[in-house]
């Protein structure tokens, strides 16, 4: 019987891929979004399953909150990302050293 | 093994390993396709979860409009993306430690939790018996009830994203020609057309 636990272990095993991802990709900013976007998924998945296994769905509610807040964040990424690219030719995240004080 | 099991274990495993293809593609355009897969395969997991709603709202904003945008800017950005790859294999131990350590650390939280007794009891919006009320409705009852403040801030969020991600990326060309109206509507008929009277044997 597929229970909470099985659930949780999908989650933690989505966000350590994600973070995995992000150092794994240090050159490169797309793939280090996408990363972020695992993590913010997995979270997702844990309010669900928390939120099915205790039937509130208030859980479900505020991953209705975190995917809005997630692509809110992917758009101003990505355009953030476009923006250096016009201006430096690259996307390597050890060049975005221009706001360094 | 039920078919609602069988199917869990499907999604959860196609979900893994797409997300860690995801992370280790070549080539990013095949991340994003990775990407969108792993999405479908958690909309199924959250289906069968009795979480409808949200299924259909990933497949929408998170298939349909964030993978979409990956896809346009991967594809418009003229990146030479072998070289970026290169480096991976130098990162790949660091990335290992990392993520091998906070496996280990969500292993130590897993053993060690528990639910407390009047959870239950503490509930904010107990689920409504789903053959009287569906998950959709019964999540618009309470997203626009008790949740509406909390929701239109989603909204503005998503105001600022747009004008946000429209300012950064607008820039003014010089030396465009464009179409100016005013100046249209005001362009004086007598002035548009010069009459030269032209006398015969002479040029202009």
């Amino acid at each position: 019987m597929v229970g909470l636990e099985h659930y949780l272990t999908v989650a933690a095993t989505l966000f350590v891929i994600g973070i995995f991802g992000i150092f794994l990709n240090r050159k490169n900013v797309i793939v280090i979004l996408m990363s972020v976007e695992l993590i913010l998924l997995s979270v997702n998945i844990n309010l669900v399953a928390f939120s099915s296994q205790l039937g509130d769905l208030v859980g479900q509610v505020f991953t209705m909150f975190v995917l809005t807040v997630a692509a809110a964040e992917a758009a101003i990424g990505l355009a953030i990302l476009v923006t250096f690219f016009r201006n430096r030719g690259t996307i390597d995240v050890e060049d975005v050293n221009v706001m360094k004080g | 093994m039920s078919v609602a099991d069988f199917a869990f274990y499907a999604f959860a495993i196609v979900a893994v390993i797409a997300a860690l293809l995801v992370v280790t593609a070549r080539n990013p355009v095949h991340s994003v396709l990775w990407l969108i897969l792993t999405f479908l395969s958690s909309a199924g997991l959250f289906v069968l979860m009795g979480a409808e709603f949200i299924a259909m709202l990933l497949m929408i904003v998170y298939i349909g409009a964030v993978a979409v945008l990956f896809l346009f800017v991967v594809m418009m950005l003229d990146i030479d993306f072998a070289a970026l790859k290169a480096e991976m294999t130098r990162y790949f131990p660091l990335a290992s430690l990392v993520g091998v350590v906070i496996l280990m650390q969500l292993a130590l939280l897993y053993g060690a939790w528990g639910q407390a007794e009047n959870a239950s009891a503490l509930r904010m919006a107990p689920t409504p018996d789903m053959a009287e009320i569906h998950n959709t409705r019964a999540l618009g009852l309470i997203i626009y009830d008790q949740y509406l403040l909390v929701f239109q801030l989603s909204g503005l969020i998503l105001l600022v994203a747009m004008i946000g991600a429209i300012v950064l990326t607008m820039r003014h060309r010089t030396g465009v020609k464009r179409q100016d109206v005013t100046q249209q509507m005001w362009r004086d008929p007598a002035k548009a057309m010069e009459l030269k009277d032209v006398k015969p044997g002479q040029g202009l």
